[in-house]
């Protein structure tokens, strides 16, 4: 009897595992229509898992706050208000881990990366950019053809939300057509380089050109 | 009286230790205040891993233990009496007569038993991610998380449960529980017990006659 308790559980596991797919967002989809708040303790709920590659979240007040942006020798420094004053931009997409999970409909506000730059003055030119991370570790990369794309935000806001400190905030990138990792959290510099530098989870071994369903040897869905 | 081996004590909390590490370490990974807390997520990736390869080692070297084995026996046979404990009023201060575990810890056990099969299977799928389909990938994730979910929740009943009768516990510490002890909780084994003078030839009935694991109470003792 116990035996069969035993199989029971292992032949429920793997019907779980091979339709864990569809039962995932299943239950994302539950959660989110009738407790929200579960999905940011509970992430099997359909909520962000959070990763982080240093010692806690670096912390950075919206006072203390700046974004720098360099181009040769010129640099422009931001602060928080200044991000504000750009023109703001509000999506909503679904958000693709590269470990497979997804959180749908995640709604982000900020500037778009080419109405920063152009704000700036910044004129790429073909050239790609390099992002810092104020966690003193995590690096990204775009070519100035992705940095441009309508998908690629300057986020200040989840959910019509200040962002918070785990989700990256006070200020983050947000490149909803690739897999998570290209939205680099904590977002401090922005640099105009002369080649594409691999950023800290391509040196990893993760693909440079993180496009959903077409890179990492994965196939998901495109985001919507 | 003697309850459980030299052996059996070793395997149960050299998995105790793996499995709170396992637990710790995935709390730390998955619970987004948690992660934030502790970073280092390179560190608990490493730990919660080589805890998880290690988890079968113990069990699978306790299958050499005679006392384990029989233990095993034991808890797999489900007794008609078992259904009486199950339905048995709980504010009744007699306890049914059952063997050396209850229908509790029979189910208990063999719940434990599948889901750390399940979390075994799921954590290799996560973990040598690339060569699974993606879908097979976020399944496992699923059930991984949620099942490890449930066996907290069931780990925290078995500690309370420990804690809560230290005569129990002493069972899986020193080995040896008190007779009245024995008699009050698992009167069918204390019974056994003294009926022997020790716990071998039960075992060897037990391990040997597969055929008669579901026969009614009272026909078991030797």
């Amino acid at each position: 009897m116990g035996r069969r308790v035993v199989l029971g559980l292992v032949g429920l596991g793997v019907v779980g595992v091979a339709l864990g797919d569809r039962l995932a967002s299943l239950t994302a989809g539950v959660t989110s229509s009738v407790a929200p708040a579960v999905n940011q303790i509970l992430p099997a709920a359909g909520g962000f898992r959070i990763y982080t590659v240093t010692n806690g979240y670096p912390e950075k007040s919206i006072a203390d706050y700046r974004l720098v942006v360099q181009d040769r020798d010129r640099r422009v420094t931001l602060s928080y208000e200044d991000i504000q004053q750009m023109p703001q931009t509000t999506f909503t997409k679904d958000f693709q881990c590269v470990t497979g999970w997804r959180v749908e409909d995640a709604t982000w506000s900020g500037v778009l990366l080419a109405d920063l730059l152009a704000e700036v003055g910044v004129d790429l030119a073909g050239r790609p950019l390099r992002f810092t991370s104020f966690d003193g570790v995590y690096t990204e990369s775009l070519t100035a053809d992705q940095a441009l794309l309508p998908g690629v935000l300057v986020a200040t806001h989840l959910s019509n939300e200040p962002l918070s400190r785990e989700m990256g905030g006070p200020v983050r990138l947000v490149v909803a057509p690739m897999y998570g990792y290209k939205s680099i959290k904590w977002l401090d510099g922005i640099q105009v380089t002369s080649e594409v530098v691999p950023g800290y989870w391509e040196e990893r071994g993760y693909a440079v050109d993180a496009w959903v369903g077409k890179s990492n040897g994965r196939n998901d869905e495109p985001v919507t | 009286m003697p309850r459980f081996s030299r052996a059996e004590r070793w395997v149960h909390w050299t998995v105790a230790i793996l499995v709170v590490a396992l637990i710790v370490s995935g709390a730390c990974l998955y619970f987004p205040f948690l992660s934030g807390v502790v970073g280092n997520r390179n560190v608990f990736k490493w730990l919660h891993t080589a805890a998880g390869f290690l988890l079968p080692l113990p069990i699978v070297l306790a299958l050499m233990s005679a006392a384990f084995r029989a233990d095993l026996g034991r808890l797999n046979r489900f007794t008609p009496q078992d259904w009486v404990w199950f339905r048995r009023s709980r504010r009744s201060d007699v306890e049914p007569a059952v063997g050396k575990f209850n229908a509790g810890q029979k189910l208990a056990a063999a719940v434990t038993a599948g889901a750390l099969i399940v979390l075994f299977g799921t954590g290799l799928v996560m973990y040598f991610g690339g060569v699974f389909d993606d879908g097979l990938q976020t399944g496992a994730t699923f059930v991984h998380d949620w099942v490890s979910l449930a066996v907290s929740v069931l780990l925290g009943f078995h500690i309370a449960k420990g804690l809560a009768d230290v005569d129990a516990l002493r069972g899986m510490t020193g080995g040896d529980v008190p007779a009245a002890w024995a008699q009050t909780h698992h009167a069918r084994w204390a019974a056994e017990m003294s009926a022997d003078g020790g716990d071998g030839p039960a075992q060897e009935l037990v391990l040997r006659s597969s055929d008669e694991r579901d026969r009614p109470p009272g026909t078991d003792a030797p």
